[in-house]
């Protein structure tokens, strides 16, 4: 039941992207991310390509893995191709009826479009596959920390992060109790009209609710007993290094977002 | 009714890396009247069998029969099997939810759609049944009460379903020794008086040596032992060697044995080997 769930999509592994230092990984996937905004016609989209082929070949993931991150956005990626396709306004009319119609210009912008979109979930979900939640908040904490100074909490907010990503797997193993222990006493969750349904979770939330303040108290308490006093001159037990694997990284990165603003400018 | 499992196995997610296989092959009846100790280390597939006996999981092989009713089949009322088999949960404490004790315990049969007399009749009787008394508890919020009353709260709201079989999954964990008792003097008074059926899964052996009529033990997702508490007490090496041990009772019986006292060896109740060793000192005790 609920316990097939999958949190993330963080897939283990030792490959030298696995190895790459999280704050490198989350900026070099913006600088990819400018590099797809910079590709200025859909034949040179050929330049991300192979930067994703490359990735994913060092990372030791299958296309497939990819795919799977795309297709819960294939309605959007639909629609956004068939918007851009009819009511696109171009000079070059190959096709018109009524209000649709469909010009070259239309063809393109679509495929564009499309392209960037598809890119930009391939791009990042390398990240995350890569990357495991508790690296990536970490990363995320050491990036914003220059923001402390206009009172930004972003220690607070990464272990906010933290911990609600660690609590995920414990509550729906928990719901998934508390469900059946009620399915045992005849109730049910599957059947019925929606506010039947609705009420029907009552049984199922209120013990969950009273589960997750009792467990925070727990962890407030365990994490006070263990002089918790936020993050002011905290040290960690992993301290994130960069490493020669970094510079290459960004090299290819940058070299690769250079090379597609190049392409841009000369040929257009 | 007796309760019948053949060749039962469970895979937890099957077809996928992460698949195991919880319960393998297993098979066991369950006669009417019965106290079934089931022992099993954590992980054994104790709980993953009980969860099948009411149909909250489906086995990936293999039949079970609840009074002749065989519950794989499709399209068999699980709200009718429910009724017949109620089960206790680790840590009943835990499912309780309503804004009072009575309202909680008429979850169930009001889930059956029973008329509000016949629930009310049902909610009396059930917190009767624990050892509570309906005008102290009804009214007030189950989360005002103390661990011990939550879980017998909570076993109630079962029992006022008024199943036939009763499974508790370890009802006495974390309770302090006042409340494990009374809560196995309540399963032994449902069973002996309320000729229920029950099925008590435990790692306490002392817990379960003087309740049960028969205990089943289970290793690795496979029964591995099943018999009289005196037959399957007599394995210490075999429980040993799946992680379980002997009543502590029986422990001190099987030490003093070994030190060359002259003892029955298949002793296991503290009365049993009280009297044994007090006959002993008066042997021993007579001749200078």
């Amino acid at each position: 039941m609920l316990r097939d769930i999958t949190l993330g999509q963080y897939m283990p592994g030792s490959s030298p992207v696995h190895r790459l230092d999280p704050r490198t990984k989350i900026l070099l996937t913006m600088v990819y991310i400018a590099m797809i905004f910079c590709v200025r016609s859909p034949i040179w989209y050929i330049l991300p390509l192979l930067y994703l082929v490359l990735c994913v070949r060092l990372a030791g993931l299958t296309f497939q893995q990819l795919l799977k991150a795309i297709k819960p956005l294939r309605f959007l990626l639909i629609l956004t191709f068939l918007l851009n396709l009819f009511f696109s306004s171009g000079t070059t009319i190959w096709f018109q009826w009524g209000i649709l119609r469909i010009s070259q210009e239309g063809v393109f912008t679509a495929i564009h479009f499309s392209m960037r979109l598809i890119f930009l979930v391939a791009g990042t979900s390398i990240l995350t596959l890569t990357t495991s939640p508790i690296a990536l908040c970490d990363g995320i904490e050491i990036l914003l920390k220059p923001l402390n100074r206009l009172r930004f909490p972003s220690h607070e907010l990464a272990m906010m992060m933290t911990i609600a990503l660690r609590f995920i797997p414990t509550l729906i193993e928990e719901a998934d109790k508390i469900m059946k222990a009620q399915m045992a006493r005849g109730a049910d969750f599957e059947s019925g009209n929606l506010m039947k349904r609705a009420k029907a979770m009552v049984p199922l939330l209120v013990p969950l609710f009273v589960s997750a303040f009792r467990r925070a108290g727990d962890l407030a308490m365990a994490m006070e007993a263990r002089c918790y006093h936020g993050g002011e001159g905290r040290t960690r037990l992993r301290v994130l290094r960069f490493g020669q694997l970094d510079l290459w990284a960004t090299l290819i990165t940058v070299g690769g977002l250079l090379l597609v603003i190049f392409t841009g400018v000369w040929f257009s | 009714m007796p309760i019948k499992v053949e060749h039962l196995t469970h895979t937890y997610m099957p077809g996928s890396p992460f698949a195991s296989v919880a319960l393998n092959d297993v098979s066991l009846t369950i006669e009417d009247g019965e106290l079934i100790g089931l022992l099993g280390h954590t992980g054994s597939g104790k709980t993953t069998l009980v969860q099948h006996l009411n149909g909250l999981l489906k086995p990936t092989q293999g039949q079970i029969w609840v009074d002749d009713l065989e519950i794989t089949q499709k399209g068999v009322s699980l709200i009718e099997v429910r009724r017949k088999v109620g089960l206790v949960f680790q840590y009943p404490e835990y499912q309780l939810f309503e804004e009072t004790v009575a309202k909680d315990i008429a979850f169930g049969p009001k889930n059956i759609g029973l008329s509000t007399e016949e629930i009310n009749q049902r909610v009396r009787e059930a917190i009767q049944q624990v050892g509570l008394h309906y005008d102290d508890v009804a009214e007030r919020s189950p989360f005002e009460l103390s661990g011990g009353q939550m879980r017998r709260v909570a076993i109630a709201g079962v029992l006022a379903m008024r199943p036939k079989v009763l499974i508790l999954d370890e009802p006495t964990a974390g309770l302090d020794p006042a409340g494990r008792r009374s809560i196995l003097g309540m399963i032994r008074q449902l069973h002996e008086a309320g000729g229920m059926t029950v099925i008590m899964v435990s790692h306490n052996m002392d817990d379960i040596s003087t309740l049960a009529t028969r205990l089943v033990v289970m290793s690795k997702g496979r029964l591995v032992l099943t018999g009289t508490p005196r037959e399957v007490f007599m394995q210490q090496e075999l429980l040993q060697s799946i992680g379980l041990g002997i009543p502590q009772a029986a422990e001190l019986a099987h030490a003093l044995i070994a030190e060359g006292f002259d003892l029955p060896a298949d002793l296991y109740t503290q009365e049993e080997v009280m009297q044994a060793i007090l006959a002993l000192a008066k042997k021993e005790a007579k001749p200078c």
